[in-house]
C-alpha cells in the first residue's frame, strides 16, 4: 500500500521499450504533480474561502453545489471564460511571459520534495540548492508583471514585492541552513532520512529540538513573505495598491498568477515538512502502517491550516514595520540559530545540552523583542487632541 | 513578550472559528433568496397605481392630471389622458390614463410623484425583485403593471394607508351629504317654485364664501 503509486508507475514504465523508459518516467512524475497539486489548489481555494468565513462567523461559498464545494469549478469555468485584457501601454512579450515564469519554477520546485517514500520527482543531491534557486525566479516574475503592466500600481507592488522577498529570502535560507548543517547533505532524501526512527514516543524530527522550532518559526514567517501571504502580502495590498503587481491581469493569466502563489506556498510548505517536520515519516510508532504520501499531505494540510488562520487573524503590515522585522528580527535569530545549531552538534546528547540550546534561543528571543519594542516605539499608541 | 499578542489574536479566530460551528446565533448573515428580513413599513423604492376594490380599470384613481409627469425630476413618467370618461370613487367622471408608463431604469425614487399627487393615486412599492433579462422593454412598468389594489397598500404601509383611507372616507362622505343637502334644496325648491313665481337666484357670492 505504501509503494501503491511508485509500483503503478514502475509497472506501467516496463511496458513501454527500454529507450523510452526514462522519458516515460519523467512524464509521469511530471503529469502526477501538476494534476496532483492543480487539484489541491483547487481544494484549498475553497477551504480558505470557508475557513476565512468561519473565523468571520460567516458561512462562505454556500451556493454551488452542495455547501459550495463546486465553487472551485464555477471560479475557474469564469477564468476561462473571461476576456484577456492586454493594456495598450503594456510590454506585450514580457506581460504574456510573466504569468508563465511564475507557474514553471513554482512546479519545478516541487519535483524536488519528497511526498512519500520513494516518491520524489528528482532526487537530486542539491536538492535544496536547487529548490531556493528556482525558488528565487518567482521574484523576476512578478517583477515582470509589474513592470510590463505599465501601471504606476503594479510598477509599486513590484518594487514592495522585489523588496520584500529578497530581504525574507535570507531569514529563509539561513533557518533552512542549520537543518544542512546538521544533515550533512543537500539532498531532501537524505534530510528525510536523518529524521528516521522514534526516541521513545517522540518522532527524531527537527522541529522538536530547540534550534529546530526555532528555525521551523523563521522558516514559516519567511515561507509566508516569500509566497505573499498575509500578513505579509503588501505586494497585493487590495486596499492600497488595488492588487499590486497583477492589477493588470484578467481572465486565465490572473487564475495562472494565483496558481503561481498557492503552488508556491504549497512547495515551501512541503519544504518545511521535509526540513523540519520528518518529510512523509509518521508522527508516532503505532501509526507507521499509513502509507507514508498520507503522512506528508496530512501534514501539508495542517501548514495550510496554519497560513489560513494567520490570515484570517492578523492584519497586514507596513513597509517599515516588515523591512524592520526582516533585518532587525529575523536575520538576527536566524544567524543566533545557525550557532545553536553548531552547539548542538558540538555537545554531548543530555539535559546539558537541550538547556543551553534553549537558552542560545530564547536568550537573543527575549532581549530582541524587548528592544524591538523600546526603540521603535511599538509600544500602546497614545493619542493627544486639542484642547 | 513579542509574539504574546499574536497568540492571543490566533485564539480569538479559533473561538471563531469553533463558536461558529457550535452557535447559530454567531452566524449572523440572512441567507438571502431563501429566507429574508421582515420588511419595514417607511421602505419603499418605485411608484405603484392604486385602485379600489377588485377591477384595476374601474377603480383606479389616477384621473391623468399628469401633475406627477411634470413634476417628475428624471422625468420617468409618460401618460397619456384618455378621451371618454369614468367615474371616480365619489361618482364624479373623470379622465383616466390610457398609457402609464414608469421607467424603473430612470426612477430614482424620490417620492415626489406621491407627494404632489391630490387623489391618493401614485404610491411607493416596496417590490424590489424587478431584474429582467430585458434591459428596454423589461424595465418599462405599463399601467397593468403598476395597478396594485388598495388592499396590497394596506398590507405593505399599514399606518399610511389607514390614513389615507380615513380621509378618503370623509371626503367621500363629505360629497355624498354635500350631494344629498344639494338634492333636499333643489327638491325644496322645485316645490317652492311651483306655487310661487321662480324665485330669484341665490345669493351666489356669499355661498361661494
Amino acid at each position: 500500500m505504501d509503494q501503491l503509486f511508485v509500483n503503478l508507475k514502475h509497472w506501467v514504465v516496463v511496458l513501454m521499450p527500454l529507450s523510452w523508459q526514462p522519458l516515460v518516467s519523467a512524464l509521469i512524475s511530471v503529469a502526477a504533480i501538476i494534476a496532483v497539486f492543480a487539484a489541491l489548489f483547487a481544494l484549498t481555494t475553497i477551504l480558505e474561502r470557508k475557513g476565512l468565513g468561519r473565523i468571520q462567523n460567516r458561512y462562505g461559498p454556500n451556493r454551488v453545489g452542495p455547501f459550495g464545494v463546486l465553487q472551485p469549478v464555477a471560479d475557474g469555468l469564469k477564468a476561462m471564460t473571461k476576456e484577456d485584457i492586454v493594456p495598450r501601454a503594456a510590454d506585450k512579450v514580457v506581460h504574456f511571459i510573466a504569468p508563465l515564469v511564475l507557474v514553471i519554477p513554482v512546479f519545478l520546485a516541487l519535483a524536488v520534495v519528497p511526498v512519500g517514500r520513494n516518491m520524489v520527482a528528482v532526487d537530486l543531491d542539491g536538492g535544496v540548492l536547487f529548490f531556493f534557486a528556482v525558488g528565487a525566479a518567482t521574484e523576476l516574475a512578478v517583477f515582470m508583471a509589474g513592470w510590463s503592466s505599465r501601471n504606476k500600481y503594479s510598477l509599486l507592488g513590484a518594487m514592495r514585492a522585489i523588496a520584500q522577498m529578497i530581504s525574507y529570502e535570507v531569514p529563509l535560507i539561513l533557518s533552512a541552513v542549520t537543518v544542512i548543517m546538521i544533515v550533512g547533505s543537500l539532498s531532501t532524501t537524505k534530510i528525510v532520512g536523518a529524521q528516521a526512527g522514534f526516541s521513545g514516543w517522540l518522532p527524531n524530527w527537527f522541529v522538536l529540538t530547540p534550534w529546530g522550532l526555532a528555525g521551523f518559526i523563521l522558516f514559516m514567517i519567511a515561507a509566508a513573505a516569500e509566497s505573499n501571504r498575509s500578513p505579509f502580502d503588501l505586494p497585493e495590498g487590495e486596499s492600497e495598491i488595488i492588487a499590486g503587481y497583477y492589477i493588470e491581469y484578467s481572465g486565465f493569466k490572473f487564475a495562472l498568477f494565483f496558481l503561481g502563489e498557492y503552488i508556491g506556498l504549497f512547495a515551501v510548505s512541503g519544504l518545511a515538512i521535509t526540513l523540519f517536520l520528518g518529510g512523509w515519516r509518521a508522527p508516532l510508532p503505532f501509526l507507521t502502517w499509513i502509507p507514508s504520501y498520507v503522512w506528508f499531505f496530512t501534514k501539508l494540510f495542517g501548514l495550510i491550516a496554519l497560513f489560513i488562520w494567520v490570515r484570517g487573524t492578523l492584519p497586514r503590515l507596513r513597509m517599515d514595520q516588515l523591512m524592520n522585522f526582516a533585518w532587525k528580527f529575523m536575520l538576527p535569530m536566524a544567524l543566533v540559530n545557525l550557532l545553536t545549531a553548531g552547539v548542538w552538534h558540538f555537545m554531548e546528547p543530555g539535559f546539558a545540552r537541550w538547556a543551553v540550546c534553549l537558552l542560545l534561543v530564547l536568550g537573543p528571543y527575549i532581549m530582541l523583542g524587548r528592544s524591538l519594542f523600546v526603540q521603535r516605539h511599538l509600544s500602546k499608541r497614545t493619542y493627544r487632541y486639542a484642547e | 513578550m513579542l509574539g504574546e499578542g499574536i497568540i492571543k489574536g490566533m485564539g480569538e479566530t479559533a473561538r471563531n472559528f469553533f463558536g461558529s460551528y457550535v452557535k447559530e446565533e454567531r452566524l449572523t448573515t440572512v441567507q438571502y433568496p431563501e429566507e429574508r428580513l421582515p420588511q419595514k413599513e417607511a421602505a419603499r423604492n418605485f411608484p405603484f397605481l392604486l385602485f379600489d376594490g377588485k377591477d384595476p380599470h374601474a377603480g383606479l384613481r389616477c384621473v391623468a392630471c399628469q401633475i406627477c409627469e411634470k413634476e417628475c425630476p428624471p422625468q420617468c413618467i409618460y401618460i397619456v389622458k384618455s378621451k371618454d370618461r369614468k367615474p371616480d370613487y365619489v361618482g364624479k367622471p373623470q379622465f383616466y390614463p390610457a398609457v402609464f408608463d414608469i421607467d424603473v431604469s430612470v426612477c430614482m425614487s424620490c417620492q415626489i410623484c406621491v407627494e404632489v399627487c391630490p387623489f391618493e393615486a401614485i404610491k411607493m412599492d416596496t417590490e424590489f425583485e424587478l431584474s429582467t433579462t430585458d434591459r428596454f422593454g423589461g424595465l418599462i412598468l405599463n399601467r397593468a403593471g403598476l395597478s396594485k389594489s388598495n388592499e396590497y397598500y394596506q398590507k405593505i404601509h399599514p399606518t399610511e394607508a389607514t390614513e389615507v383611507d380615513g380621509r378618503l372616507a370623509a371626503e367621500k362622505a363629505k360629497a355624498e351629504a354635500k350631494a344629498k343637502a344639494d338634492a333636499e334644496a333643489k327638491a325644496k325648491a322645485a316645490a317652492a317654485a311651483k306655487p310661487a313665481v321662480p324665485p330669484k337666484p341665490a345669493p351666489v357670492p356669499e355661498l361661494a364664501k
